[in-house]
């Protein structure tokens, strides 16, 4: 070593070589500062910190009942029933009285544009348009989020989420993925694109980029409303009323759980073929369990969430208001622009149980997923149907006329769940990745699952005879 | 290095804990940034772990070390020879 000619990376040769003398003394300087320093910590505890003895220790006896075998998994499954039983029954009410007085003052505002003479064009635009699809966001979306929302950045604050984790760790590290993976999809329930960015606490990049594709199979809550209005009138409308959230919650886990599925088989795929690799450690940390703060969770969920998450949507829901009633109503030859292209999609979406609107709605929704029912109501109602929608008897008379049946429902939900994530959450895998062709796979890979999932779905309902 | 068996009869690996039971950590056959992270978590040698509790199928492992509870993976955990109390 002494004899080495010493060049003019001097510095890089000396890193080099350091490394290696570390390497050769097998981890004893890495160790030894470890050592050092715990040694240090301790000591500065034994002088200054004074213990008490009496604590009783809640953490390990709450983690008996919420990690054994027998309860632990019973009770994930019915902590998501009751909170989607909560937020579904306890929406209902501000959903209509918000739907109420937004819409009576869409009376007033169409009141004073016939009173200062405005064109039907602009009253159209501007009220038909971009003022009642944000009032549709606002009364569907706001009251499910500001119950959500607090719900689980109490769950969050608790300390329960780590403990999903450990529940779960066994299942992904069959499909060769992290168990935090699991945190990543909590994330994802509220919103994907923060789902996307959470997985930075995946260590392996391969089993990173797992979880970012694998993300959006977590139906965030801008997708929520869709699978709640469809499972209120098709799964429960037959229901008593005091059964019928308790029927959707039912409906809204099962369709949960399909995403959780596909997430499972996907990662499992992933692992085998596009990302193959052994799976690598995971450290877990299960923090004690504590008393929420619960002013700072209503704070925290409210305005750095549902106020976010609003905010983006509205955003979204005026320009595409006025787009989707512009193409409703600019008629080339018979019918609008916006019933040709339905019409056009309508072989495919058959074919996969949905029709031409649903399809076009879902794809006029890449913005954000919270347009694309008031996208979708929008359309039908502009194809003839003029009635006044406050309520979801209405809602069911309309879709019903426009021909859905239970299959539609199903394939529409299914699809909800399953298809493309929004924009922003692709470009948020862009930035998190910094790679258009995994970005891109982050688009392919649920829509390849939606289509094969509803396409199969629909095609063996039929041939059963089950559905027309 | 590779060999991660137990040098004499008092030792066993921390995945061969019994839940409830308490050692003391002998000496840690992982390498490169796990055996960072797990040391910095204060998995080191002469140290008292508790196992406190298995997942749901037996894996992973939730140890006590210095008032945190860290999980591990067994076949992690099985890298780590403890002395037994």
């Amino acid at each position: 070593m002494s004899n080495t000619i010493i060049g003019h990376n001097l510095l890089s040769e000396l890193k080099r070589e350091a490394q290696k003398k570390r390497l050769a003394g097998e981890n004893f300087f890495a160790d030894k500062i470890v050592n050092d320093i715990f040694a240090n910590a301790e000591d500065i505890v034994r002088k200054n910190v004074v213990r008490k003895d009496k604590q009783i220790n809640w953490s390990q006896k709450a983690d008996n009942v919420l990690t054994s075998k027998i309860t632990g998994y019973p009770i994930m499954l019915l902590t998501l029933g009751v909170i989607l039983w909560i937020t579904i029954s306890g929406a209902n009410v501000p959903s209509a009285i918000l739907a109420d007085v937004l819409f009576r003052f869409q009376d007033v505002l169409t009141g004073i544009f016939m009173y200062l003479g405005a064109p039907d064009w602009l009253h159209g635009v501007l009220i038909l348009g971009s003022y009642r699809s944000l009032a549709w966001v606002v009364s569907v979306m706001l009251p499910p989020m500001a119950i959500f929302f607090p719900l689980f950045t109490l769950l969050e604050d608790l300390g329960y989420l780590p403990r999903v984790s450990f529940n779960l760790d066994h299942i992904f590290k069959k499909a060769r993925a992290c168990g935090k993976q699991s945190l990543t999809m909590c994330m994802g329930f509220g919103c994907n694109a923060a789902g996307v960015i959470s997985c930075r606490i995946i260590d392996s990049p391969r089993e990173r980029l797992i979880a970012i594709l694998t993300n959006n199979f977590v139906p965030c809550n801008g997708r929520f409303p869709i699978l709640i209005a469809i499972g209120m009138i098709f799964g429960a409308g037959a229901l008593a009323s005091h059964l019928q959230s308790a029927a959707v919650a039912g409906i809204i886990t099962g369709m949960i759980l399909i995403g959780i599925a596909v997430t499972f088989i996907v990662s499992w795929a992933l692992s085998r073929t596009l990302l193959k690799g052994e799976t690598s450690s995971m450290v877990l940390e299960l923090p004690p369990y504590r008393r929420p703060k619960i002013l700072a969770v209503l704070y925290r969920s409210f305005i750095d969430r549902t106020i976010f998450v609003l905010r983006r949507a509205v955003l979204v829901a005026l320009p595409a208001g006025a787009i989707t009633w512009l193409v409703s109503n600019v008629y080339v030859g018979e019918m609008s622009i916006l019933a040709h292209t339905a019409n056009f999609l309508d072989p495919v979406a058959l074919a996969i149980g949905l029709d031409g609107f649903i399809l076009l709605a879902f794809i006029l929704g890449l913005p954000a997923n919270e347009i694309v029912f008031p996208i979708l109501i929008m359309s039908y109602l502009s194809s003839g149907y003029m009635i006044e929608l406050d309520s979801l008897a209405d809602l069911q008379i309309l879709l019903v006329s426009n021909g859905w049946t239970w299959l539609t429902a199903l394939c529409t939900m299914l699809f909800c769940v399953l298809h493309w994530p929004c924009a922003t959450t692709l470009l948020t895998a862009l930035k998190e990745t910094g790679s258009k062709k995994w970005s891109f796979l982050a688009f392919l890979i649920p829509t390849g699952m939606a289509f094969l999932v509803c396409f199969i779905v629909a095609q063996s309902a039929r041939l059963l005879g089950l559905a027309p | 290095m590779q060999g991660a068996k137990p040098k004499n009869k008092s030792q066993i690996t921390l995945s061969q804990m019994k839940e409830g039971s308490a050692c003391t950590i002998a000496d840690l056959h992982l390498e490169g940034l796990l055996r960072r992270r797990i040391m910095d978590l204060g998995f080191i040698p002469g140290t008292a772990v508790q196992c406190v509790r298995k997942g749901p199928t037996g894996d992973p492992i939730a140890y006590t070390v210095r008032g945190t509870t860290i999980a591990l993976r067994k076949e992690d955990a099985a890298k780590i020879n403890v002395f037994m109390a």
